[in-house]
């Protein structure tokens, strides 16, 4: 097997006109290049061989970490290694955080960014099923403008988004979630440093102890990251007592097709699919203030 | 493929060459500057043996072009002794809590935890081993690479330390 990538014209722009200029000029040729930790390893292995890379690391326009008002913006090249450093969003919202941690290892944390994790389309990435949950939003700018796309629009399959050709992802927004809301993001790997062989986001509020409002969705479990909506509409209303509880596994259950492959059978993967919600639900209450 | 050229300082050295864009930052390394300290364990991302310092970042140079260190500041394992070849407290430490054996996994294993150390001077065992999650070591176990990086750690930080391996 070829571990030498296909020859390519490398690009490295200083801005985003010039980048996405140059992404119009090449086309279908080109590929963006961000922390290269899932495009290179794939490149290597001849499974993406593109004529073009535009290196998007060198442009300060997609970096930085703000909050205006209620919405954090995160810049899409921001390093995983480096939105674990920022106060401000561990505060904010802290599954971002605690995701990030179980992502990989430091190496590849310190390259990889949280633009290409969420535009990569690989339903093993974590972010996504986190950015569903907090109900993020893609901006996505090319030659013709910006737009703006929810994240529980953007995924279509596996390596199949919105994002079309000549678009750059240039930030994701985040609402904050309201104070004193619960998280989890559950994830069962085999080693450290593994993709998800199951794993479950859930953002939750509550009042009283019944929960108010919630999120769950799933990574690595069907096609791409998917919201369990009747999972956290079954669990609304209630302090997620066992009957309850039962059924939102159950829901959260049949919509899971993970495929059988060396992480374990399609079984296997849908019955820790099930518990890995259990215990972000469980996790995400008991956290919760409110 | 017209070849691109790359300037970086690597170990002190200022350094410029020509590379094809799809040249690996570790066959830059190893073939045209005969750095042969990081070593290609497996070349798919995973075991960190290509592991070298870039811009105060530990990367896996076999995930890294060499166009993208344009401009870039390298330290490999051949960069980590003092110019009269007095050994830098990792080296020291290695070799005093027996935390190799083949070797192999060595150059990448100490180009790492000489980061972690930057960033945490005092790390606790559990801060070692989340450290050097991305370094497989097939020999060791490594519970003597850990108490390696512990004796590097009080070393530098001037603590009384334990001297030898059990
Ligand atoms: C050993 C190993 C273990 C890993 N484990 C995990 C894990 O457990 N969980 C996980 O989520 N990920 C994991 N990853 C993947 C890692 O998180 C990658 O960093 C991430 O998937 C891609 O981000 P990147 O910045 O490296 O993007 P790149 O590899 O540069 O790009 C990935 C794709 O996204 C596109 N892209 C990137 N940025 C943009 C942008 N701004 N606009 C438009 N398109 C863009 C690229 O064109 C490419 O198609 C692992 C990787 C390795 C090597
Ligand atoms: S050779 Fe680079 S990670 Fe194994
Ligand atoms: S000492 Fe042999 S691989 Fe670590």
């Amino acid at each position: 097997m070829p571990v030498i990538p296909a020859p390519f014209s490398y690009h490295r722009p200083k801005s985003l006109a010039e980048a996405t200029a140059l992404l119009a000029e090449h086309n279908d040729e080109a590929r963006v290049l961000a922390g290269g930790q899932s495009l290179i390893p794939m490149m290597k292995f001849r499974l993406a061989a593109p004529e073009h890379l535009v290196d998007v690391g060198n442009i300060s326009e997609l970096k930085g970490i703000q909050r205006t008002g209620n919405t954090l913006i995160v810049g899409a090249m921001t390093t995983q290694h480096e939105l674990q450093q920022s106060q401000m969003l561990s505060e904010a919202a802290p599954i971002l955080k605690e995701t990030s941690l179980l992502i990989a290892d430091p190496q590849v944390r310190y390259m990889g960014t949280i633009g290409g994790n969420v535009a990569n389309g690989d339903p093993g990435n974590d972010m996504p099923a986190v950015m569903l949950c907090l109900d993020a939003a893609y901006r996505l700018t090319s030659v013709t403008g910006t737009r703006t796309i929810k994240a529980r629009d953007f995924y279509e399959g596996t390596y199949a988004t919105a994002l079309k050709t000549g678009e750059i992802l240039t930030a994701i927004e985040i609402p904050v979630p309201p104070a004193g809301h619960g998280h989890a993001y559950e994830k069962l790997k085999r080693k450290i440093g593994d993709y998800a062989t199951a794993a479950a986001g859930v953002v939750l509020t509550t009042r009283g102890g019944r929960i108010t409002t919630c999120a769950i969705a799933i990574s690595n479990l069907a096609d791409k990251a998917i919201l369990a909506t009747d999972a956290a509409a079954a669990v609304i209303g209630t302090a997620l007592e066992k009957p309850t509880l039962d059924k939102a596994i159950a829901a959260a259950r049949s919509i899971m097709s993970p495929a059988t492959d060396t992480r374990g059978t399609t079984e296997y993967r849908t019955s820790v699919g099930g518990i890995m919600v259990e215990r972000a639900l469980k996790c995400a209450l008991a956290r919760a203030k409110g | 493929m017209a070849k691109t050229h790359v300037k970086m300082n690597v170990n002190g050295r200022e350094v410029e060459s020509l590379v094809e864009p799809r040249t690996l930052l570790i066959h830059h390394l190893r073939e045209n500057l005969n750095l042969t300290g990081p070593h290609i364990g497996c070349d798919t991302t995973h075991c960190g043996a290509c592991t070298v310092d870039m811009n105060g970042k530990s990367v896996k140079s076999c995930t890294v072009f060499a166009v993208q260190a344009d401009g870039a500041m390298i330290t490999t394992i051949e960069g980590m002794a003092a110019p009269d070849g007095t050994l830098h407290a990792l080296q020291e430490g290695f070799r005093m809590m027996h935390g190799l054996q083949c070797g192999f996994c060595t150059p990448g294993m100490i180009v790492r935890a000489h980061r972690l150390l930057q960033e945490i001077p005092n790390p606790t065992e559990e801060e070692i081993r989340f450290g050097i999650a991305g370094n497989l070591c097939r020999c060791t176990g490594y519970q003597n690479i850990v108490k390696a990086i512990q004796y590097a750690a009080a070393k530098l930080s001037g603590a009384p330390m334990q001297e030898a391996a059990e």
